[in-house]
């Protein structure tokens, strides 16, 4: 945002780097923002039997611009989106979401037309808290998962770097049915992907043989393609 | 703590209230440092229970999807063939599933059980990073293995029947069912083994190919 996301690469932006996380894990402030029933729980989180003092997090700020972590306390209506959406767009970068409780994070019991089917929808979260409500113990957990993120947040050429990777994984990234299948799924389950080439066993002979008729039928194909190009 | 005295003016009742408070023990928790135990009885993670022989006690009988009404919940069971045994009786849970972001924790399912195959642990630091690792298969789910237990499938004991298990008069895995148990795994290495040994012969004989159809195209170059 500033000079630091301007250094070169190398000891002292990997300096920086710890220097401001700690910084930013230090005094995050949330956006007050509750929504439904996770927000009493959000509140006594707040209150001093949980002390999110302790994590220099007491400052709930009314205004997003001031804010540096928007917990999605409730169930996101369709009505509401456009308006989370806002308040999201409206808190200076770096910022984190955290969806709290099922609701917020998959629509939850409310499997309807009026809510909204996850706020990943919607923005984009960085750590998933089940739980209905959870308990403010597990909101602390949830938190203490999105300090650590800021922790080690990257910057500059490194966060440039890291984008690029991230980029190239989720463009080769395959859809769900083609992963392979989990242990439990792939004993009992008919075979969904597409089988791989599998290794040919056998003698020499069997095997050049039906290589040979291979490379025949793909020869075939690939005239009669030409032919089709040429007519 | 001690009340105010009544006869003093308000003002000094509700300051004192306030400067007594700061020599009381703060009643905050330390919660990562210090986790306070939660009621006996909190709903958390759920977790798939065994014999006391191993054998899982889910039968796959989809009461627990049925109960749940936030749908987070996906059982297929799957006949028990001899020889590969998971649970004593007919059938058994073979795909286990919970979404924890859909999962309200209202303990439903385990109502709905009818074995006590699914019951709920006191866990409750579930918080994650992807959709995907939210939701929980067996492998999450099933209770690690006790002492006296052998790791399904293996057959029943010796002369015991399904409603035996349920009466309790099975208490440990017999010396016959370890042993089935290690049988089955060294079965399972060797095949491993034969298999990687039959992988590699194939992967040469490949390469061999590769070679002489080089050879062939330089040939006819």
């Amino acid at each position: 945002m500033g000079l630091e996301e301007k250094l070169p690469s190398g000891f002292m932006l990997t300096t920086v780097e710890a220097v401001a996380g700690y910084a930013r894990k230090g005094s995050m402030w949330p956006a007050t923002f509750g929504l439904a029933c996770c927000a009493i729980e959000m509140m006594a989180t707040g209150g001093p039997r949980y002390d999110l003092a302790r994590f220099g997090m007491e400052v709930f700020r009314p205004s997003p611009r001031q804010a540096d972590l928007m917990i999605v306390a409730g169930r996101v209506s369709q009505k509401m989106a456009p308006i989370l959406r806002q308040v999201y767009d409206q808190m200076p970068n770096p910022k984190w979401v955290l969806a709290m409780g099922v609701c917020a994070s998959s629509g939850g019991m409310f499997n309807n037309y009026a809510v909204v089917q996850g706020v990943d929808h919607v923005v984009p979260v960085d750590v998933y808290l089940p739980g209905c409500p959870p308990r403010p113990e597990m909101l602390i957990d949830a938190i203490l998962e999105i300090h650590d993120k800021a922790q080690h947040t990257k910057m500059g050429s490194n966060r440039q770097k890291q984008i690029t990777e991230l980029e190239l994984e989720a463009l080769s990234a395959k859809p769900l049915m083609d992963l392979p299948l989990l242990p439990s799924e792939a004993e009992h389950l008919p075979v969904r992907t597409p089988a791989s080439t599998p290794l040919l066993f056998g003698d020499k002979k069997t095997i050049k043989a039906a290589k040979k008729e291979q490379k025949k039928a793909d020869k075939e194909a690939a005239r009669v393609e030409a032919g089709k190009a040429h007519g | 703590m001690a009340e105010m005295p009544e006869n003093l003016p308000q003002p000094v009742r509700g300051f004192g209230t306030t400067f007594f408070t700061m020599f009381r023990k703060a009643s905050t928790e330390q919660y990562p440092d210090e986790k306070v135990p939660t009621q006996p009885r909190f709903h958390g993670r759920h977790q798939l229970n065994r014999h006391p022989d191993g054998l899982e006690k889910c039968v796959g009988c989809e009461l627990c999807a049925w109960a749940c009404p936030a749908d987070a919940i996906f059982v297929e069971g799957a006949d028990n063939e001899a020889g590969e045994r998971h649970s004593p009786g007919e059938r058994y849970g073979a795909v286990y599933q919970i979404n924890y972001l859909r999962c309200i924790l209202c303990g439903l399912c385990i109502e709905a059980c009818p074995t006590r195959a699914l019951t709920m642990t006191n866990e409750y630091e579930l918080a994650d990073h992807t959709r995907e690792s939210l939701i929980y298969t067996k492998e999450d789910l099933l209770a690690p293995l006790q002492g006296g237990m052998a790791m399904p499938p293996h057959s029943m004991v010796d002369g015991m029947s399904e409603r035996d298990y349920y009466s309790g008069k099975v208490t440990s895995a017999t010396p016959e069912q370890f042993a089935e148990v290690e049988a089955r795994e060294l079965a399972e290495e060797k095949a491993a083994e034969a298999k990687t040994d039959a992988t590699i012969e194939a992967e040469k004989v490949a390469s061999d190919i590769a070679k002489d159809e080089e050879q062939d195209l330089g040939g006819a170059a």
